[in-house]
């Protein structure tokens, strides 16, 4: 596990955009105007702060969460990305099938399907771990990439739209989509539910012997075997399925509330995005709304500065990495220790 | 039919190509126990430097060098914290990675400006091997390629020799599993890390500008698309062994290349299933249905380990 200082966000935040600036006045731009464009972009008005940043924010929101629970517990899952479809393309298919039921039925179901199917496609990597401790960075990254091209592959095949012309599925039936969160605004109900998930799972961090005991998992297996003398295995395969199970929910969610229909790139990287978004945090699941909304607003901020002040929206990426940089140099220092074989871990 | 085998090969071979070389030196890296997950940094930053290097000089040889040495840089700011400042290696990749997604199409952008401009560069011609590249079907596509693609057939022995029979090559592998045994016995552990994940990245640099000058003939925004992430898998299906990256990263890159085979001949079978495949027998070798594949002892670790 990995967990910066008190003051590390804050000096993470500050250290980006103090580079950005930099960098942006050296490479020609006006920084005020730039600066402003992606303020006001982010947040400028009661369209930019519902439509934009915080509907962006909400797959960041649920990913960050996944990824939060899995590194407190010293897993490393950088699967959330494939983890992600899985679930949306089980969401979306039951949401399809049962689009006549009433949207009481169907939601509920549709959840539940990504729940599932994002917990199975960590399901493989979760063996792995526990059966012969093999890395589940490179098993988690690899699902990724057979998550990417199988949905590519149901789009295109089983899934495609009837015409058989689009690269994409037929719209989901009205009753399988998620409800409008702010009148007037794009914000679904994702949202809220996102946000409540968060409140959840830090509820179960501060106050149940569950939470206490993968935290103290995350601290090296030996810690935990003092602390309550627990099976950390099995803890550890719950805690990743879980994980799994989020991140497949993201896919769900953004699939019933704002595409509405399964298309082949269908997430923008969130799921390696939510890394920076854990970490940002310093894993906290409340503290992850803020730094969901935080990298949701630097997104919705970063179209407008390309469109205001010309600066190219990749612009973005490097305020992230810069981000992830400064939470790395404010973690340093802190005491690490290994876990089992090949597993990179730091506590 | 032969026409359109011989074309798979050839697409399967250029697609292959920067695979193996970056995978190649992500094994190198990994052999010395640093998991490298900003490769895809390194493989861009090559792109863009040898592209920028060949129109600056007119040379298209130096633009290779300059996009090798570009990939260095990156790997630069991957290694030093990594090695020296002992910084997650999983979180510092994934960060040198948006670095240089997001950088090099900053600087592309702020040079040539965002439309995607067609760039004059100067390509890397095919060095045409006589007598050999006629044999029919394999010939053009291993010996009427590119210098680099030579080169890249060249380095797999290369390393097989020096990680197995050098000293060095004895001394990185032993840092790898063991890095306080190798402490023990009095090797430098960081140095030897430092000087193995710097390598894999001059590599990756290398692979890159391959994939701009003799690929692609330009640079785009987003062009490495994922190679560092599959490298990665590619090491694995080659079990770290130099022959079995080489043929792993070609049966990746025949994967990629086998929808234009399939389209040519009119088969409506599902490309993305081929292109999944690859993976599932990667992950089937680290579930040991075919063979074994274990990663060294210490990848990913930070040493020394304090507590």
């Amino acid at each position: 596990m990995i967990r910066a200082r008190w003051w590390g966000p804050f000096f993470a935040i500050g250290l980006a955009l103090a580079v950005t600036s930099v960098a942006l006045a050296l490479g020609g731009y006006d920084v005020p105007q730039a600066l402003g464009a992606l303020w006001r972009g982010a947040f400028g008005s009661e369209q930019a702060i519902a439509s934009f940043t915080l509907k962006r924010s909400v797959p960041l929101l649920l990913t960050g969460l996944a990824v939060a629970l899995a590194f407190r517990a010293g897993i490393w899952n950088i699967g959330a990305e494939g983890q992600l479809y899985a679930g949306a393309v089980a969401g979306f298919t039951v949401g399809f099938v049962g689009g006549g039921l009433p949207a009481a039925v169907v939601i509920p179901a549709m959840l539940a399907a990504s729940l599932v199917a994002g917990a199975a496609w960590a399901a493989f990597p979760t063996v792995m771990k526990l059966r012969g401790g093999t890395n589940e960075v490179i098993t988690t990254l690899l699902l990724n990439f057979v998550a990417i091209h199988l949905t590519a592959w149901l789009i295109d095949g089983p899934l495609q739209e009837p015409q058989g012309v689009y690269n994409e599925t037929a719209p989901l039936p009205e009753s399988a989509t998620l409800g409008t969160l702010w009148p007037g605004t794009d914000l679904h109900v994702g949202f809220a539910l996102a946000v409540a998930l968060a409140v959840v799972l830090w509820v179960v961090f501060r106050f149940t012997r569950v939470g206490f005991l993968i935290r103290a998992v995350g601290e090296g297996p030996e810690a935990a075997r003092i602390a309550g003398r627990v099976d950390s295995g099995r803890l550890s395969a719950g805690v990743f399925l879980a994980s799994g199970a989020l991140a497949g929910l993201a896919g769900a969610v953004h699939v019933a509330g704002v595409d509405l229909a399964l298309y082949p790139g269908l997430s923008q990287g969130w799921g390696y995005t939510a890394i920076a978004v854990a970490l940002l945090a310093r894993l906290n699941p409340l503290a992850v709304i803020a730094t969901a909304i935080f990298f949701g607003a630097i997104q919705a901020g970063g179209t407008s500065m390309q469109r205001v002040a010309g600066v190219p929206l990749a612009w973005v990426n490097v305020i992230e990495a810069i981000t992830v940089i400064g939470v790395l140099i404010a973690a340093r220092g802190r005491s690490r220790s290994g876990g089992d074989a090949g597993a990179p871990e730091a506590a | 039919m032969i026409v359109a085998l011989s074309a798979f090969l050839a697409a399967g071979v250029r697609l292959g190509v920067p695979l193996v070389l970056a995978a190649l030196g992500e094994m190198v890296s990994e052999r010395a126990g640093v998991l490298n997950i900003g490769l895809e940094g390194s493989i861009i930053a090559g792109a863009l430097g040898s592209v920028l290097g060949a129109m600056a000089t007119g040379s298209p040889a130096l633009g290779i060098l300059i996009g090798a040495a570009a990939g260095l840089l990156v790997g630069l700011a991957f290694a030093v914290p990594v090695v020296w400042l002992n910084t997650d290696q999983i979180i510092t990749g994934t960060a040198v990675t948006l670095l240089g997604l997001g950088g090099t199409a900053a600087v592309y952008t702020a040079r040539f400006g965002a439309t995607g401009a067609q760039l004059d560069v100067p390509q890397l011609d095919r060095l045409r091997i006589p007598v050999l590249a006629d044999i029919p079907v394999i010939g053009p596509a291993l010996f009427d390629v590119a210098p680099t693609v030579y080169l890249t057939f060249a380095l797999a022995p290369l390393l097989g020799w020096f990680l197995f029979r050098t000293e060095w090559g004895l001394e990185v592998r032993a840092v790898g599993e063991d890095p306080d045994a190798a402490a023990a016995a009095g090797l430098p552990v960081r140095r030897l890390r430092f000087g193995a994940a710097l390598f894999g990245t001059l590599l990756a640099g290398l692979a890159g500008a391959h994939l701009a000058l003799a690929y692609a003939g330009t640079f785009t925004e987003n062009m490495s698309a994922g190679r560092g992430f599959i490298a990665i898998a590619v090491v694995v299906l080659g079990r770290w062994r130099p022959w079995g990256v080489l043929v792993a990263g070609l049966f990746f890159g025949a994967a990629d290349a086998l929808q234009y085979l399939l389209q040519t001949l009119g088969w409506d079978i599902g490309y993305q299933l081929f292109l999944a495949l690859p993976y599932i027998l990667t992950l089937a070798a680290l579930g040991g249905w075919i063979g074994r594949a274990r990663a060294p002892a210490a990848l990913g670790l930070p040493w020394p380990r304090t507590h």
